[in-house]
């Protein structure tokens, strides 16, 4: 670079720089401004998800009493009078929920308080792993399991259970969500201080005594929320019972018999291509509704009740 | 003198720790439930499907004849709903994650943003696929192609992305970023030079784990219409096109009328099993090699 040419060379790098940083000045204000717009998504996604579910449910209602759709115990969509009551579709959705948190919740909250409080650290280094495949298995593979391997299992066990029924589904959907409330459960177990575990230790209490007594009542709100997101995951499960549970939409309680559940019932309805307009296309939203009601109402409750009631130390 | 008697002290002492011995055993079962279940479910699948996979099978046509009928097409479309999946939640994902932890101040804003992914995250996946059908196949008439299907799948699985970005960034220690503008960095250039690559192994980690998931869900797509009829193989993301968990749900569905279906269904969910096994095994590795401890 020559002496005589420094001048010019310094005021177009001064140039060059002032320019550059208007670009970057720009920069720095269009990218928050296109980050802000991609955020916007997620709310746009809950916004559309209960406009379109209000918007095709009102039209559902124009055509079915709003009463004798949520204290209908008729279900027939497809008759020459249909009827849509949704109690059929609410109770087996309760049945399903409840015979798999009858599978879940023991079993689940057990396997916590062996990982948490008695396994050593190499025993619970190899547990976890499997619990996590547990849980990564996609729901077809759990519907598919129930079909083909529980039902006929269960067959051998209790006669006249038919080859779709609620049981092998809830029991299936149990074991899908044992790895939830474990190890969510063995998170709120886990956060309870080491001093209270040899506090109590040192009063000579058991191992059991200390997990009965100290532990779970200290980490209970995170044991329940766990429970609670459990069923509400159950509560939307789709395939397994889909599948497993068949498609009778009598008002039943007897658990060896096919139950519809609102997930598998929505399924049902979109698979057979009713068509837009129809009564039955909006009682599809209708459905779709309660059951997103349902699980938010149990999400927002789990959060509450691990905020509200969390022990803090 | 003696105000307490040992042998009742000891009897006591004794049956708490019986109890506590037997409480240990039926807790270990109870864990070891979990690893049985999941053995009998692999051995279970693997030995009814494992016949059944050859190159025939793996690259063949769908066909109504058992022995002919292959997942070609199925595997296809996993495939390019992976290629609409990836990019869409990772761009979108990432960007959320970026926004929350960087850029939002006022904290009001903040938790309503995280309340909300947190209340996407639980709603139950069929639900989406109402929400994909309203609005992908009918409002915006694509019809039953791959780019709905995706789009569907992508804000599905949104919110594991943006959770796990959400983390590897905060993971990133502030003395970096301070070091950054401290040599007169912008923001934007500290979040792509400094942050970003820093929590890029937290960041591919969520990613491919929401891949995962997405492609094992099968409940949205059949609310979307996905068929698993004889259809051309997709090839690209205007086409239409089903995918491995379709095929597996539509022989399941005939096995009660042809009863080979549940072999092929079985074969299908070894070959959905091995590559969802690869993603996450590919995700651990990242997260062990790459994950810098500060």
């Amino acid at each position: 670079m020559k002496v005589s040419n420094k001048d010019v060379n310094v005021r177009a790098l001064i140039n060059q720089q002032s320019k550059s940083k208007q670009f970057f000045k720009a920069m720095e204000k269009l990218i928050p401004l296109v980050l802000k717009g991609l955020t916007a998504i997620s709310i746009l996604t809950t916004g559309l998800i209960i406009f379109t579910l209000l918007a095709e449910t009102l039209e559902f209602f124009k055509q079915v009493p709003f009463l004798d759709f949520f204290t209908g115990t008729e279900l027939k969509p497809l008759s020459q009078h249909p009827e849509f009551g949704i109690l059929p579709l609410i109770i087996g959705t309760i049945t399903s929920s409840f015979i798999a948190m009858i599978v879940a919740a023991p079993i689940g909250l057990m396997s916590a308080i062996f990982l948490s409080e008695y396994a050593s650290d190499r025993l619970r280094k190899m547990l976890k792993p499997v619990l996590e495949v547990l849980a990564g298995i996609p729901t077809i593979v759990y519907g598919f399991f129930a079909f083909t391997f529980v039902t006929p299992l269960l067959k051998g066990m209790i006669p006249g259970l038919e080859t779709t029924n609620i049981l092998s589904p809830g029991i299936v959907m149990g074991i899908m969500i044992i790895p939830m409330i474990a190890s969510l459960s063995e998170d709120a177990m886990h956060s309870v201080p080491q001093s209270m575990r040899e506090g109590a230790l040192a009063l000579g209490a058991t191992k059991l005594e200390v997990t009965l007594k100290v532990i779970i009542p200290a980490a209970l709100s995170g044991i329940i929320s766990s429970f609670v997101l459990a069923i509400s995951r159950a509560i939307g499960e789709t395939m397994i019972v889909t599948i497993a549970s068949g498609s009778s939409k009598q008002l039943t309680f007897d658990i060896t018999q096919s139950m519809q559940t609102m997930t598998a019932y929505i399924v049902e309805v979109t698979s057979g291509d009713a068509p837009a307009g129809s009564t039955i296309y909006y009682s599809l939203y209708a459905v779709a509704l309660t059951l997103f009601a349902f699980t938010l109402l149990m999400n927002l409750f789990a959060r509450y009740i691990s905020r509200r009631f969390r022990e803090e130390y | 003198m003696n105000y307490i008697d040992q042998t009742v002290v000891m009897k006591k002492t004794n049956t708490r720790r019986l109890k506590n011995k037997l409480a240990k055993g039926m807790f270990f079962l109870s864990t070891l439930f979990g690893v049985v279940v999941l053995f009998i479910l692999i051995v279970r699948i693997i030995s009814q499907g494992i016949g059944w996979i050859d190159l025939d099978f793996l690259t063949g046509k769908l066909s109504t004849q058992v022995d002919r009928a292959g997942i070609m097409g199925a595997i296809l479309g996993t495939l390019w709903l992976m290629v609409v999946v990836a990019p869409v939640t990772m761009i979108i994902g990432v960007s959320t994650a970026i926004y929350v932890e960087l850029y939002v101040k006022n904290s009001k804003v903040k938790s309503i943003i995280q309340t909300n992914i947190a209340n996407l995250a639980g709603v139950p996946s069929i639900v989406y696929g109402i929400l994909g059908l309203t609005l992908f196949v009918r409002l915006l008439d694509f019809g039953n192609i791959v780019l709905a299907g995706g789009l569907t799948m992508s804000l599905l699985v949104l919110p594991i992305v943006v959770v796990a970005s959400q983390e590897a960034i905060r993971a990133v220690p502030d003395h970096l970023s301070e070091a950054s503008y401290g040599l007169g960095a912008t923001k934007w250039q500290t979040i792509r030079r400094i942050i970003l690559p820093a929590a890029l192994p937290g960041i591919l980690t969520g990613a491919i784990l929401a891949l995962s998931r997405a492609i094992g869900e099968t409940a949205p797509l059949v609310v979307l219409g996905i068929p698993a009829l004889l259809i051309p193989f997709p090839g690209g993301i205007f086409d239409t096109f089903t995918v491995l968990p379709m095929q597996i749900y539509y022989w399941t569905l005939d096995s009660s009328l042809v009863a080979e279906y549940a072999n092929l269904a079985a074969a299908t969910i070894v070959t959905l099993l091995v590559c969802l096994f690869v993603l996450n095994a590919t995700a651990i590795l990242i997260r062990n090699k790459f994950q810098k401890k500060y």
